[in-house]
């Protein structure tokens, strides 16, 4: 009776898929636990985060792709209205708008998106699957860049460009022209090399490169030598970087890392929380978690490999991208390889919002992964 | 048909999906390698660099200052203190709005409106990055208040300190001086000596009297700790550490007791008193009043107060024993005297008929006596008992200047007493050489004849008119005055400091007794301070002296009455007792006190008593005006103590 109630409950959900990710959400405790100073408050509140968390996973998990499909619409739309509300009412927090205050909660309208987004795609390009043209690019594009350059403006860069590429995985896989993918891919490979090589010149003091901020410069020459700004900008990547380099192979052990315990790191139970894991648990560590991700996102993939419509499958790969995306600029940077915007480490870091996010898209994966069969017949 | 191109076109998308599935995870792939070769190069390759990194960036050195050494006086009472307190201290960089915060501590913490103009006198003196305390001696409530609210107020910190307390108050302010938090002046002082690292854990400097003379000594060496460090500075652990060396205590040659009392016996009366004990150079008690209280300048002093004793016209902070320079007046004549005695001159049974003034051959200006119509028949001794003028005019004159400043100066006249504490002026001993230096005019014969009683360009301390009166005493052995007796090393036993003689004046017994007898008369019936020997115990050796502030022209007569108070003269006395046996000498100064006999004289006499016999002085007719600082001292400062 019960197991049977059980089987009932858990119909819907990816096995395999849930299991790596309690085992995630397991480690994240642990290093949570070391990177919150030993903190009990913040422990039972991340607790609570994950309960809430993978209850959403369920949720959606149970909601079927075509219902999915039939809300993503009025979903991007709802987004759009909120980002022009936090525009023009927002909190303010951290000297960025990215809160808009309800009364009964705050809500982070720029966090629905990163799901809203690729859903609306996804969307358009499964209703324009019979003929699609390359103006169907231009226009997925605009509704792209539209709440793009909304949460840009908040200004919140780092979840403006998560939302952008996880919208430019969906035009990839739409099946964007080779023609039109690969140049961009090549002049971005070339620039950077050539930056790497002309960094000295470039970032020489009064050097202004017109295309950017002053700040976003100032960014990017200290992600190139942290050592020009020690206090300042470089500060969060010069401390990041000691404190994994000073790992070394196995780490120092739990709880014993001491720039993480010393209060060295900025952010180290959010952003930053892969420095702390990084240097109690070493080399060992970090490629055991870079294992973790790369099976959840493998998982993810062969989800869309296998996903009955268009709109399943480019979801699927989008979302199995995002979280690629959000891990791999998380890591980059930390460990100095690119510039530090504010990404938390998916699963990981400290905080109910992204988790939640992340946890729906899992459920999303995992309705399509179990509710193909349906469709199908 | 329809349905199978359908089919056949869904088959086709899912076909170049997957190959775009599989472009995208060999993609991401690829970036995950790049992460873990990232990693490898950190936590491997670059490992001994990080790590080594990771243990600079969590351990420094951190200064540990030293306790204060004390200062006792020399029955071993406390005279400087040291205890510990907590105070709130505000980084101003630290803090967006000062107003605010510091409005906000206020309702946690009494924030009195002088503690807010200190810290903004602080404020403005100091740099941003540095501390400046906003309350000190937070009880343990007001303490607590703040700890718990503490999240609340970054940038304020409550620290543990040591403080400097003076327990007696404005007692001996001018001796034991004060301590002041370290300005730009003393960090650059500190740097050019090569002490500024001695000094990284430490606030304060001595800044006056003792406390800035002996900072050497008691302010003792910085002791370290190597602490391990979270990424603001805030230390979490000590790893080890090198204690401090405490400052050693200084043991005085005062006794405080006999300072109080000489300081009471001014009333509010202005002046100076400096009794030696001239048989090794020690300091009994270094009097100068008004004095302050030196509590109110450890943490910087409120602008009310500081205003009150700067521009006081009284000028409490002038140290007057050591920057005093007054004409010694007929204080001056017993040198003189032995300086004639000494040239073969006046030699007894000489005496002059005093007609009741002095007259240069080919001059018609008369140098007047203090007393009109003249003393009569005056002899050496005699001339010393009632301060003849006349007949010191003309020793003056007949030994000349140059002989005259010579022998002066083997008693300190023209020169630093060398005692121990800095700032000490020199007076003046003035000979023609000086005169041309100083006026590029020549020397006239009769300014040789007014120095002879004391009078013209001769000025004097009353440090140095005290040092003077003990080598007299003491038959012409000079000891180096001194106010510390002993210095004690933490731990260890006290170092005495030995007696230094610092010159021995090679006189004739017989012409010193001669000068000695005539200072014995001056306190007996008919001397010119017969009320001071009056009923006293033991017998004592003084000379008078009145020193002009204004100058009186000729044919006009001194009257007290007629000039405001602040132009009478000033009254000075010099003594030693017992006169046998000698045990204290004295300079007694005050200011615009008219004569010396009857103002300067009973607080000699006072002193003297309590010295040599242990007699406290009866209680005053009327209410003794204590010698009261400018301003109250800051409650929160006698409450602790007192």
């Amino acid at each position: 009776m019960i197991s049977a109630w059980l089987r009932q409950l858990g119909k819907r959900i990816d096995k395999f898929l849930l299991g790596i990710l309690l085992l995630t959400l397991l480690l994240a405790l642990v290093v949570l636990f070391s990177a919150s100073g030993q903190n009990p408050e913040r422990m039972s509140s991340q607790a609570v985060n994950i309960l809430i968390a993978l209850g959403a996973l369920w949720l959606f998990a149970n909601i079927p792709p075509q219902h999915l499909q039939r809300i993503a619409v009025p979903l991007y739309l709802l987004g759009m209205i909120l980002l022009v509300g936090v525009f023009l009412f927002g909190d303010t927090s951290k000297g960025a708008q990215r809160w808009l205050n309800l009364g009964v909660m705050r809500i982070q309208p720029s966090e629905l998106m990163k799901i809203a987004v690729p859903m609306m795609l996804a969307w358009y390009f499964d209703r324009r699957d019979q003929s699609l043209r390359f103006l169907d690019y231009i226009f997925a594009a605009i509704l792209l860049v539209l709440p793009v350059g909304l949460i840009l403006k908040q200004p919140d860069l780092g979840t403006a460009m998560l939302v952008l590429l996880t919208g430019i995985t969906v035009i990839f896989f739409a099946g964007l022209s080779w023609k039109v993918v690969l140049p961009p891919v090549i002049l971005g490979v070339i620039v950077v090399v050539w930056f790497i090589l002309n960094q000295g010149s470039l970032c020489a003091d009064g050097v202004q490169w017109q295309i950017m901020r002053d700040y976003q410069q100032q960014r990017i020459c200290t992600l190139a030598n942290p050592a020009r700004d020690p206090l300042g900008a470089g500060y969060h990547t010069i401390q990041a970087t000691i404190a994994l380099g000073s790992g070394g192979l196995a780490g120092k052990g739990w709880l014993h890392g001491t720039q993480s315990q010393l209060d060295f790191l900025p952010e180290r139970h959010t952003d930053f929380i892969l420095a702390v894991f990084g240097e109690e648990f070493g080399l060992i560590g970090n490629l055991l978690l870079l294992t973790l991700f790369a099976i959840i996102i493998g998982r993810g993939l062969v989800i869309a490999a296998s996903g009955s419509t268009t709109f399943s499958r480019l979801l699927a790969g989008s979302i199995a991208s995002a979280f690629f995306i959000y891990a791999f600029v998380n890591m980059g940077m930390v460990s100095g390889i690119l510039p530090v915007v504010g990404v938390p480490l998916p699963l990981i870091s400290y905080g109910g919002t992204s988790l939640v996010t992340l946890m729906i898209g899992f459920g999303i994966l995992m309705s399509i992964q179990t509710h193909k069969k349906l469709v199908q017949t | 048909m329809n349905a199978r191109f359908t089919l056949r076109n869904t088959q086709q998308e899912q076909y170049s999906f997957r190959i775009r599935l599989g472009v995208a995870a060999a993609f991401m792939l690829i970036f995950f390698g790049l992460l873990a070769v990232r990693f490898f190069y950190l936590q491997i390759t670059r490992y001994d660099y990080y790590h080594t990194q990771a243990e600079n960036n969590r351990i420094s050195l951190v200064p540990t200052p030293p306790a204060r050494g004390l200062i006792l006086d020399r029955n071993g009472v406390k005279l400087a203190d040291n205890f510990f307190a907590y105070t709130l201290e505000i980084t101003p960089s630290k803090v967006a709005n000062l107003d605010a915060t510091i409005s906000a501590l206020g309702r946690l913490v009494e924030i009195t409106p002088a503690d807010r103009r200190r810290f903004d006198r602080l404020h403005e003196q100091s740099r941003d990055f540095e501390r400046i305390p906003l309350r000190t001696q937070l009880t343990e409530l007001e303490a607590a208040r703040f700890a718990v609210e503490r999240y609340r107020f970054p940038g304020v910190e409550l620290y543990t300190r040591q403080f400097r307390y003076y327990p007696r108050g404005a007692v001996g302010a001018h001796i034991i001086g004060y301590i002041g938090r370290i300005n730009d002046v003393d960090q650059k002082n500190l740097a050019d000596s090569g002490n500024a690292s001695n000094y990284k854990g430490s606030d304060h400097i001595g800044k006056s009297g003792l406390e800035e003379s002996y900072e050497s000594r008691l302010h003792g060496i910085t002791g370290t700790q190597q602490v391990e460090n979270d990424a603001g500075g805030h230390a979490i652990r000590v790893l080890s550490s090198q204690p401090p060396t405490p400052g050693s205590d200084l043991v005085l040659t005062i006794d405080i007791k006999l300072q109080e009392i000489a300081e009471k016996a001014f009333g509010d009366k202005r002046g100076a008193l400096v009794a030696i004990d001239p048989s090794n150079g020690q300091i009994l008690a270094f009097v100068s009043m008004p004095t302050y209280d030196p509590n109110l300048f450890i943490n910087g002093i409120d602008p009310e107060s500081w205003k009150a004793l700067n521009e006081s016209l009284d000028k409490p902070l002038i140290n007057r024993p050591l920057r005093g320079a007054y004409p010694p007046g007929s204080t001056f004549k017993p040198f003189v005297a032995l300086a004639g005695l000494e040239a073969g001159l006046r030699e007894p049974p000489f005496s002059i008929s005093d007609p009741g003034f002095y007259k240069l051959d080919g001059s018609t200006h008369l140098y007047r006596d203090w007393k009109a119509g003249g003393h009569g028949m005056v002899d050496m001794k005699k001339a010393i008992t009632i301060s003849c003028d006349t007949f010191f005019y003309g020793l003056a004159q007949e030994l000349g200047i140059m002989r005259l400043a010579e022998f002066a100066g083997h008693f300190g006249f023209g020169k630093k007493s060398g005692i121990d504490l800095d700032g000490e002026l020199g007076g003046l001993m003035p000979t023609p050489e000086w005169k041309k230096k100083r006026f590029k005019q020549p020397w006239y014969p009769g300014e040789t004849v007014i120095v002879g009683i004391g009078q013209g360009y001769t000025l004097v301390t009353p440090m140095q008119l005290a040092q003077a009166t003990a080598i007299l005493a003491n038959n012409g052995t000079a000891y180096r005055p001194h106010l510390v007796s002993a210095i004690q090393p933490s731990g260890e036993s006290p170092r005495p400091v030995v007696p230094e003689v610092m010159d021995q004046i090679t006189l004739n017994p017989e012409h010193a007794e001669l000068v000695k007898q005539g200072m014995m008369d001056v306190t007996k019936p008919g001397g010119t301070a017969a009320s001071v020997g009056a009923g006293a115990a033991y017998i004592i050796a003084a000379k008078t002296g009145t020193a002009q502030v204004v100058g009186i022209k000729q044919n006009e007569s001194y009257n007290a009455a007629a000039l405001s108070e602040r132009n009478r003269d000033h009254a000075l006395f010099i003594a030693y007792a017992p006169a046998d046996a000698p045990k204290i000498a004295l300079a007694v100064i005050v200011e615009n006190g008219g004569h010396g006999g009857s103002t300067a004289g009973p607080i000699a006499r006072q002193v003297m008593d309590y010295y040599l016999l242990g007699k406290e002085p009866a209680p005053a007719p009327k209410p003794a005006a204590k010698p009261k600082p400018a301003t109250p001292p800051a409650e929160e400062e006698t409450e602790v103590y007192d």
